[in-house]
C-alpha cells in the first residue's frame, strides 16, 4: 500500500493568530519535497502541526497519512505510525543520555523489547555512518551541543527511527560544509521507494546533495508556487519578491 | 493511662504466623509509665532509664516546632494520643534468616533484603515495628573490629561506648521530635568503624511498619574512627499500608579526623505516616560527612541533615531529592555550620511536585566568625509536574565571616511543552515521557547511588509518576 501523506486546506492558528491559511500539499513515498519561504511564512508551523504539537490549533482542513487521518492523533501515535521531525531547535533534556533516550523512543516506535546489547549495535553503526563520537551516546541529549551537532544528533535520531515520511525542519542551518555533506549522504542513506520527505530549507546548498522531486512556496500561510528542481536554484538567485510581484 | 506489661505480653502472643501477632504492643498514647514500661521491657542500665525520663520531660515541656523548623506541621494535625508506642513482633532477634518469624521472614523477602545481602551488602538490620528482627556483619569487617548491631543490643554489649556519644550529637531536648525519640526510641542500628578500618561495601538497615497507628522510633548512632571509611543505606522500598503512622527517628554521627561517613537513605512511607526525622553529624579535621537522602511517599515529611563542620578541613555534602504527590508535604533540605576555617560545603537539593503535592526546601548555612576559607555552595531546583502543585525555597544563610566563597541558587521549572512535545516526537507516550524527564532531573542525585539503588530509586520514581502509590 503506498501511504502519502496529504494535507488539504490546511488551516492553524497560534494563540488565536492564524498562521496556515489553507494548505495544499502531498509527500509520497521515496519523493523529496522540498519547502522554501521566507522567515515567519509558517513552515514551522505546518511542521509542528504534523507532529501533532499541541499548542498548534487546527482550524479546518484535513491531513491523512495512508488511510489513516492524522489530525485526531496524539504526538507519540503519530511518530509510532512511521512520522519523524527533525527539529529547528531540537529541546534539551539535562540528565537523560543520547542513548538511552534512543533506546527507549527505538522499542516505542518499533513496538518491543530490544536488549541494551542489540540497540548498542544498531546505536554504533548509526553514530559510524554520521561520523558521531561514540562518546556522544552518553552524552545528555542536546545539553551542551553545539549547533551542528544538535542537527547530527536530528539525523542520528530520524537513522534510528527509520520513520516512513521524515520532516526536516532547516536541519541544513548551522551545519558546516563538511557536516553537511555528512548530514545529506545520512539521509540519502535512508531513501528508498518507502520513505517520503519534507525539506524544510532557506538555502539550495542541500539540495545540490539531497536532490527534490518537488519544490513548494509558502508565503504567509500559502502555499503559492509549485514546481521542480530548477525553482531552488531561481528563488535562491532572485529571492520571494518576484513571486510576490507576480501574486500582486 | 496504666500498662499492665505482663497482661498485654499474654494478650498479644498468638504465634508467629499471624501478621496481627506480636509479643508486646503498648496501648495507645504515651505516658510516663509507657516509657518506663519500654524501658523495664528492654532490660535497660539505669543511665538509659533516667536518659529516656529527662527526655520524655523535655517533649511534654517542648510546644510544637513553630517558626521556621517545622512550622507547617500545624497545618498537618498529628495526635500524639492515637499512637501505639512500642510494638515487639518477636521474642529475640535473628543471625540468620531462619531465626526470623516466618512471616516476617517473607515480609523482607519480597522486599529483596536477603538477596540484596548476599548480593553486595557487609551487613544488613531488618527492623519490623519497633524492634531490629534481624542483624548480621560479614565476618571480615567483624574481624577488623566492625561493630554493627542494632542499638538496643549496642546499649548491652557496649556499654561504655554507646554512652560516651549517646545524646551528644542531638540533645534530647534539641526538639520535640529528637524529645520523643530518646523518650521511646527502639532499635536502629549502631555502628563502631575503628581507626584506618574502611568498609568498602555498604551497610544496610531496612526499616519497616507494618501496624496501624504504629510509631517507629529507631535511633542510629555512628561512629567513623580517624581514617576510616564507612557508606551506611538506610531504606525502606515497598509501599506501606498503614493509616496514620508516626516515623520519628534520630539519627546521630560522629565522623573523626581523616574520616568519611556517607549515609544514603531512600525512604518510600506509605501515604498517612508523618515522617519526622533528625538526623545530623559532627565532622572533625578533614573529615568528610555526606548525606544522600530520597524521600518518597509519606503524609508530611520534615528532614533536614545537618553537618557541623567543628574542625579546619572539614567537609560536608548533602544531597537531597524530594517527590511529593497528590496530598503530600515534603519538607527537606539540609544544615551545614562552618565553625573552623577551611571548611567545605554542597548542599544540593532537587524536589518535583505532582497532582498539588507541595515540596519546599528549608535550608540553613552558617558560617562562624573565625572560619576563615571557608567555602559554601548551596544549589537547589524544583521540577513542577502540573499547575496544581507547589514548591518554596526557604534559604537561610548567616555569614559572620568576610574570608569565604558562598555560592546560592535556586531554580524551579516546569516540566516544558517543548521538552514532552519533543519525547513524544520521537514514539514515547506522554507517561514515559515525563518519567524520563523527570529520572533526567534527578540524575545528579541517582549517579551518587551504588546501582542496585539508582535502579530502585529510578523505579520508585516511575511508580509516582503512574500514581499507583497514589
Ligand atoms: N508559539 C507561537 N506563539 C506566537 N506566534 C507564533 C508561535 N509560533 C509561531 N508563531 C508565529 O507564526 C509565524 C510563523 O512562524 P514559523 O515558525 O512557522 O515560521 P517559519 O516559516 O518557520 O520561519 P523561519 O524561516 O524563521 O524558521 C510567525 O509570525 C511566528 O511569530
Ligand atoms: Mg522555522
Amino acid at each position: 500500500m503506498s501511504e502519502v501523506l496529504q494535507i488539504r486546506g490546511l488551516r492553524v492558528a497560534v494563540e488565536g493568530k492564524e498562521i496556515l491559511k489553507g494548505v495544499d500539499l502531498e509527500v509520497r513515498p521515496g519523493q523529496v519535497h522540498a519547502i522554501m519561504g521566507p522567515n515567519g511564512s509558517g513552515k514551522s508551523t505546518l511542521a509542528h502541526t504534523l507532529m501533532g504539537h499541541p499548542r498548534y490549533q487546527v482550524l479546518s482542513g484535513s491531513v491523512s497519512f495512508g488511510d489513516r487521518d492524522l489530525l485526531p492523533l496524539s504526538t507519540d501515535e503519530r511518530a509510532r505510525l512511521g512520522l519523524f521531525l527533525a527539529f529547528q531547535y531540537p529541546s534539551e533534556i539535562p540528565g537523560v543520555t543520547v542513548a538511552s533516550f534512543l533506546r527507549r523512543a527505538y522499542m516505542a516506535v518499533k513496538q518491543r523489547e530490544v536488549s541494551a546489547v542489540e540497540f548498542f549495535r544498531v546505536l554504533q553503526q548509526k553514530m559510524r555512518h554520521l561520523q558521531m563520537p561514540m562518546s556522544m551516546a552518553e552524552r545528555y541529549l542536546n545539553e551542551g551541543f553545539s549547533g551542528g551537532e544538535k542537527k547530527r544528533n536530528e539525523v542520528l535520531q530520524m537513522a534510528i527511527l527509520e520513520p516512513k515520511i521524515a520532516v526536516l525542519d532547516e536541519t541544513d542551518s548551522g551545519l558546516d560544509i563538511d557536516a553537511l555533506k555528512v548530514v545529506a549522504e545520512g539521509v540519502n542513506a535512508l531513501r528508498g521507494p518507502e520513505l517520503g520527505v519534507l525539506i524544510i530549507t532557506h538555502y539550495q546548498r542541500i539540495l545540490h546533495y539531497i536532490q527534490p522531486d518537488v519544490v513548494s512556496v509558502l508565503m504567509e500561510g500559502r502555499v503559492v508556487q509549485t514546481g521542480g528542481r530548477d525553482l531552488a536554484e531561481k528563488l535562491e538567485e532572485a529571492g520571494y519578491d518576484w513571486i510576490r510581484e507576480g501574486k500582486a | 493511662m496504666a500498662v499492665d506489661l505482663a497482661q498485654l505480653n499474654e494478650e498479644y502472643r498468638y504465634g508467629f504466623h499471624d501478621p496481627e501477632s506480636y509479643i508486646y504492643k503498648s496501648g495507645k498514647g504515651l505516658s510516663r509509665s509507657v516509657v518506663e514500661a519500654i524501658s523495664a521491657h528492654k532490660g535497660e542500665p539505669e543511665w538509659m532509664r533516667r536518659f529516656r525520663l529527662r527526655a520524655y520531660d523535655a517533649f511534654e515541656r517542648k510546644p510544637m516546632p513553630r517558626g521556621f523548623w517545622g512550622g507547617e506541621l500545624r497545618h498537618y494535625p498529628l495526635d500524639f494520643d492515637d499512637i501505639h508506642y512500642y510494638v515487639r513482633p518477636t521474642e529475640r532477634q535473628g543471625r540468620t534468616w531462619e531465626e526470623v518469624p516466618d512471616q516476617i521472614k517473607t515480609t523482607f523477602e519480597r522486599l529483596g533484603v536477603p538477596q540484596a545481602e548476599r548480593q553486595f551488602l557487609a551487613g544488613v538490620g531488618a527492623q519490623y515495628e519497633s524492634e531490629v528482627v534481624y542483624h548480621s556483619l560479614r565476618e571480615e569487617w567483624t574481624r577488623q573490629g566492625v561493630i554493627f548491631l542494632d542499638t538496643d543490643s549496642a546499649v548491652r554489649e557496649y556499654p561504655d561506648l554507646v554512652r560516651e556519644y549517646f545524646g551528644t550529637v542531638v540533645p534530647p531536648a534539641d526538639n520535640k521530635f529528637a524529645a520523643l525519640n530518646s523518650a521511646v526510641w527502639s532499635g536502629g542500628s549502631f555502628v563502631y568503624v575503628p581507626a584506618g578500618v574502611q568498609v568498602e561495601i555498604p551497610l544496610q538497615a531496612y526499616f519497616r511498619i507494618n501496624a496501624a497507628n504504629m510509631g517507629q522510633f529507631e535511633r542510629a548512632l555512628i561512629i567513623a574512627e580517624e581514617g576510616s571509611f564507612v557508606h551506611y543505606v538506610e531504606g525502606c522500598t515497598a509501599p506501606i499500608y498503614t493509616t496514620d503512622s508516626l516515623h520519628s527517628a534520630v539519627v546521630e554521627i560522629i565522623v573523626k579526623r581523616g574520616a568519611r561517613v556517607r549515609y544514603s537513605t531512600i525512604q518510600n512511607w506509605s501515604g498517612n505516616v508523618y515522617n519526622l526525622v533528625t538526623k545530623r553529624a559532627v565532622a572533625y579535621a578533614d573529615a568528610t560527612m555526606e548525606w544522600v537522602d530520597g524521600n518518597l511517599g509519606s503524609k508530611v515529611t520534615m528532614k533536614y541533615p545537618s553537618v557541623y563542620m567543628l574542625e579546619p578541613g572539614a567537609r560536608a555534602e548533602i544531597l537531597s531529592i524530594a517527590f511529593a504527590g497528590r496530598g503530600q508535604y515534603q519538607d527537606a533540605g539540609g544544615k551545614v555550620i562552618h565553625a573552623a576555617p577551611h571548611t567545605t560545603s554542597s548542599v544540593v537539593s532537587k524536589s518535583i511536585s505532582k497532582a498539588g503535592g507541595r515540596s519546599s526546601f528549608r535550608g540553613q548555612l552558617k558560617v562562624q566568625a573565625g572560619a576563615t576559607g571557608a567555602r559554601a555552595n548551596v544549589r537547589c531546583d524544583a521540577l513542577l509536574l502540573d499547575e496544581q502543585s507547589r514548591s518554596d525555597t526557604y534559604p537561610l544563610i548567616e555569614v559572620d565571616e568576610q574570608q569565604v566563597t558562598i555560592g546560592h541558587e535556586a531554580v524551579v521549572s516546569k516540566v516544558g511543552e517543548e521538552q514532552l512535545f519533543y519525547l513524544m516526537s520521537r514514539g514515547l507516550g506522554e507517561q514515559e515521557a515525563t518519567a524520563l524527564i523527570v529520572n533526567g532531573f534527578i540524575e545528579p542525585i541517582v549517579k551518587e547511588l551504588p546501582m542496585e539503588y539508582a535502579v530502585e530509586l529510578n523505579r520508585l520514581i516511575e511508580l509516582q509518576m503512574e500514581g499507583s502509590l497514589g
